[in-house]
C-alpha cells in the first residue's frame, strides 16, 4: 500500500509538470483556435535564453526577465511576420504556420545560444524530504512540490485572467470567430500578441522547471508530446482541464508502468515495461471515444 | 627545328593539363563524412567530427598527408536521422568510388540503414561501439567493422569491473539493467542474461520508453528492488534524467555504470551534483594530457586550422573518440598503403582488406602520441572488432576519471551469440559466407 501511495503521488507530480507544458496549448488554442504545434519548441528556446543569459555572466533573476523579454518580442514577431497575414484562413493555415515556426525556433534558438546540453540550477535540489521519508518510507520530491505550487499559482492566475478580464473576454470572443470579433471592434493583432507573449511565459516557466529537472538541451522539445494526451483529456480549451488532464495522465500512466508489466510477463512470458510512452495515448484514445471534447473543454454544437 | 617542335611541345602540354589534375585527385585519400552536428544530438556530433576532421588535419599538416597523400573529405548532414543518412551515403558514394576512407556514422541507426548498400558499393562502413553488432563475424559482414567494442561485449566487461569489485563473485547479488527501450538498449541483454547465468546474480530489466524524460516509476521500482549495482544504458536526455531521478530516490551513484553511449561530459554537466561518482564504460581517456590532443591544439589550430568553433571542446571524451576514430582510419589507410602500393589513394576494397587486418599494438600508439585513445587493436575476418575492452570511468563532479585499465568482456561467452546472430542473417539474406581460413 506504501509504495502504491509512493508511485500515485509521485505521478501526481509528475503531471503537475506536463499540466505546465499542456497550459501553453490551451492559452493559444483559446485565443486563435489554433493547436500550437511550436510549443514545445518555444519551452526550448525560453530555457535556452536563461542559460544562454547566465552564461554572459548575468544572475538568475535578470536573466529570467531578459528571457521573458525575448519570449515577448518573439511573441509579438509571430503575429506580425506570420499570423497577421493568415487573419480568417481556416485553423489547419494556422496550424500549417506553427509547424513552420517549430522548425525555425528548434534551428535558431541553438545558433544563437549554443546547443550543448547544459544545467539549469534554480536552487532547489530534487531530493526527497527527509521527514516523509523518515515518517512513511515515501519519496516525496522537494523539487516535485515547488513545481507543483508554481503550476498552481500559475493556473489560478490564468483561470482569473480568462474569466474576469476584458482582455479575457476578448480572446475568447477572437477563438470564438476572429471576424466577428473583428467587426465588434476587438483589436485582433494586439490580442494575439499579448496572447503569444503569455504563452512564451508559461513557456519559460515550463521550460525553468523541466531544464532544472533534466538539463537545458534540445530534448525539451519533446516535453510537448507529455502534453497532447493531457489536452485531448482536459480539453482544448481549459485551463484547469490541463491541470487535472496532467494529474490523470501523471498517475495513471506510472501506475500502469508498475504494474501492468507483471501481469502482461505471467499472461505471455517475455519482457513489458516501458509502456508509459504510449499509454498516456492510449487512454487519450478511448477517452476521445466517450467524451472527444475533453473533461472540460466546450462543447460544440452546429446549427443543422 | 623549334617550327617543328611546336605541334608535339603543344600536344604535351596539352596532355600535361589534362592529366595533372588526375595526377594530384589520385594523391588524395577521400573520407564521405555522414555526420551530424544540429538537430537533437548536434552537440556530440560536433565534439566527436571536430576531433575526427581535426586529426585528419593534422596528419597534412605534420607529415604531408600519409606517404605524401592528402586527406580530403566532405561532409553531409544527417541531424542523426536514419532517412537523411541514407540521402548522405548515396550522395557522397560516388565521390568515393576511387578513394574512400571508413565510414562513421556515429548512428545505430543509420549503420543499420547502410549495411547492405556499403556491401553492395564495396565500401567500407566503420561502427566504433555502435551498429550491427553481429558484424563481427566478417565472414558474412565483409564490410561492416564495429570495431574496438560492441554493446555486449561492453556489457560483459561491465560485469566484471563490478565482479572484481566484489571479490571476483557475483552469486546471490542483484543487478538492475534499466535500458533505452530500442533496438540499442535490446542489444546488450543477451549479455547480461548469459552473465547473469554464468554469474548467478539476479539480473532485473526495466525499460524506460523514448525519449526517456521522464522515470519516475523506474526508479521507485529500482528503490523497491534494492539492487546492488544499475547497468545503465541510456542515450541523450535519459541519461541525465536517470541520474537526477537516482538522486531523488536515493540510490547510490557510484553504484551505477553506463554504457559508452552515457560517458561523456553532455551527459553529465546537465545533471549537476547528481552525476557526481557515476560510472561509465569508455575506450578513450579524456583530457588534454594525451601527446597527440596537445599537438593538434598546437599544431593545427596554430595553423588557424582547427575545425571546431568553441576549441573548449578539445579534450573533451566526445572529442578525443573523434580522434580515436580518426587515428584507426589513417592507421587503415596506411595499411593498405603497406600492401597495395605507398604514396597511393585507396578504393574501398583496399581500406576493408587494411581494416581486416590491422594491428595496432600499445607500441605503435605510443609513436602515434595516442596511448589511452585506444586499446590494442587486431582485427582478422573472423573478428572485426579486434579488442572488445574497455575502460571504466568515473565522473568527479568536474571531470571525467580512468578508475580501471582495459577490461576485456568474456569473449568466449559472447563472440558465439554474435556468430550465431550472423548464421542467421546470411540464412535471411542468402549469403554464402566467406571461409575465413583462406583469407589473408
Amino acid at each position: 500500500m506504501n509504495f502504491f501511495l509512493e508511485v500515485l503521488i509521485g505521478g501526481l507530480l509528475s503531471g503537475v509538470m506536463y499540466a505546465l507544458v499542456a497550459l501553453g496549448f490551451v492559452l493559444i488554442y483559446k485565443a486563435s483556435g489554433v493547436f500550437n504545434f511550436a510549443q514545445g519548441a518555444m519551452v526550448y528556446l525560453a530555457a535556452l535564453s536563461v542559460v544562454g543569459v547566465m552564461e554572459k555572466g548575468a544572475p538568475l533573476w535578470l536573466a529570467v526577465i531578459l528571457a521573458f523579454v525575448i519570449m515577448t518580442l518573439f511573441g509579438i514577431a509571430t503575429e506580425k511576420f506570420v499570423l497577421r497575414k493568415l487573419v480568417n484562413q481556416p485553423p489547419i493555415a494556422l496550424f500549417m504556420a506553427t509547424i513552420g515556426l517549430a522548425f525555425f525556433i528548434e534551428g535558431l534558438a541553438p545558433m544563437i545560444f549554443g546547443s550543448e546540453p547544459r544545467a539549469l540550477e534554480l536552487g532547489i535540489v530534487d531530493e526527497p524530504i527527509p521527514w516523509i521519508l523518515d515518517n512513511w518510507n515515501m519519496v516525496i520530491s522537494k523539487f516535485d512540490l515547488v513545481a507543483a505550487g508554481v503550476a498552481s499559482v500559475l493556473v489560478a492566475t490564468l483561470a482569473l485572467f480568462f474569466q474576469y478580464t476584458r482582455i479575457g473576454r476578448a480572446l475568447r470572443a477572437v477563438a470564438d470567430d476572429h471576424q466577428a470579433a473583428l467587426s465588434i471592434g476587438i483589436p485582433l493583432q494586439h490580442i494575439w500578441a499579448i496572447v503569444w507573449g503569455v504563452a512564451g511565459f508559461v513557456a519559460l516557466v515550463a521550460g525553468m522547471m523541466w531544464g532544472a529537472r533534466n538539463g537545458v538541451q534540445f530534448a525539451l522539445t519533446f516535453t510537448a508530446l507529455k502534453a497532447l494526451p493531457v489536452l485531448i483529456l482536459g480539453g482544448f480549451t481549459s485551463v484547469p482541464g490541463a491541470i487535472v488532464g496532467g494529474l490523470i495522465i501523471g498517475a495513471s500512466e506510472k501506475l500502469a508502468e508498475i504494474y501492468i508489466p507483471p501481469v502482461m510477463q505471467d499472461l505471455f512470458g517475455g519482457n513489458f515495461g516501458g509502456i508509459e510512452g504510449w499509454f498516456p495515448y492510449v487512454l487519450a484514445l478511448l477517452f476521445l471515444l466517450v467524451r472527444p471534447e475533453g473533461l472540460f473543454g466546450e462543447r460544440h454544437i452546429d446549427r443543422v | 627545328m623549334i617550327r617543328k617542335l611546336k605541334p608535339a611541345l603543344a600536344a604535351a602540354a596539352l596532355s600535361l593539363a589534362i592529366l595533372s589534375p588526375l595526377a594530384m585527385a589520385a594523391e588524395e585519400q577521400f573520407f564521405p563524412l555522414i555526420d551530424y552536428r544540429v538537430g537533437p544530438y548536434g552537440s556530440n556530433g560536433q565534439a566527436f567530427y571536430g576531433g575526427f576532421i581535426d586529426y585528419l588535419n593534422y596528419v597534412n599538416l605534420k607529415e604531408k598527408g600519409v606517404n605524401g597523400v592528402q586527406m580530403t573529405w566532405e561532409e553531409c548532414e544527417t541531424e542523426y536521422n536514419n532517412a537523411k543518412g541514407v540521402e548522405c551515403y548515396e550522395r557522397l558514394k560516388s565521390k568515393a568510388a576511387k578513394s574512400a576512407g571508413p565510414i562513421h556514422t556515429m548512428s545505430t541507426g543509420i549503420s543499420y540503414a547502410l549495411v547492405d548498400k556499403a556491401a553492395q558499393d564495396k565500401l567500407p562502413l566503420a561502427m566504433m561501439g555502435y551498429g550491427r553488432t553481429d558484424a563481427v563475424d566478417g565472414s558474412v559482414f565483409p564490410y561492416a567493422f564495429p570495431l574496438v567494442t560492441t554493446y555486449q561485449m561492453q556489457a560483459s566487461a561491465i560485469v566484471k569491473f563490478i565482479k572484481d569489485k566484489n571479490g571476483g563473485n557475483l552469486a546471490g547479488k542483484k543487478i538492475v539493467y534499466l535500458y533505452h527501450d530500442s533496438a540499442y538498449g535490446k542489444e546488450a541483454i543477451i549479455a547480461m542474461e548469459a552473465e547473469a547465468s554464468l554469474n548467478k546474480f539476479t539480473l532485473v530489466q526495466i525499460p524506460v520508453a523514448h525519449p526517456g524524460n521522464e522515470q519516475g516509476a523506474q526508479w521507485l521500482k529500482i528503490r523497491q528492488e534494492k539492487p546492488d549495482y544499475v547497468v545503465f544504458w541510456g542515450w541523450g536526455v535519459m541519461n541525465q534524467t536517470a541520474l537526477k531521478a537516482a538522486q531523488k530516490v536515493g540510490y547510490p551513484r557510484d553504484k551505477m555504470i553506463g554504457s559508452w553511449w552515457t560517458g561523456s561530459e553532455e551527459d553529465v554537466v546537465p545533471a549537476g551534483d547528481a552525476a557526481k561518482g557515476y560510472m561509465a564504460a569508455t575506450w578513450n581517456v579524456a583530457g588534454k594530457q594525451v601527446p597527440v590532443i596537445a599537438d593538434i591544439q598546437k599544431v593545427v589550430y596554430g595553423a588557424g586550422k582547427g575545425n571546431l568553433q568553441d576549441a573548449g571542446k578539445i579534450g573533451t571524451v566526445l572529442y578525443n573518440r573523434g580522434v580515436s576514430a580518426a587515428v584507426l582510419s589513417v592507421e587503415a589507410i596506411r595499411k593498405a598503403q603497406e600492401k597495395y602500393g605507398k604514396g597511393k589513394a585507396m578504393n574501398g576494397e583496399q581500406v576493408r582488406w587494411a581494416l581486416e587486418n590491422l594491428n595496432i599494438t600499445d607500441a605503435r600508439l605510443k609513436t602515434l602520441g595516442a596511448t589511452d585513445l585506444l586499446p590494442e587493436i587486431k582485427t582478422s575476418c573472423d573478428n572485426h572488432e579486434g579488442s572488445g575492452k574497455v575502460k571504466i570511468q568515473q565522473w568527479d563532479g568536474a571531470k571525467w576519471v580512468p578508475v580501471s585499465g582495459w577490461i576485456e568482456g568474456n569473449k568466449g561467452l559472447i563472440h558465439p551469440l554474435f556468430q550465431a546472430s550472423a548464421k542467421q542473417y546470411a540464412k535471411e539474406k542468402g549469403i554464402t559466407p566467406r571461409d575465413c581460413s583462406k583469407e589473408k
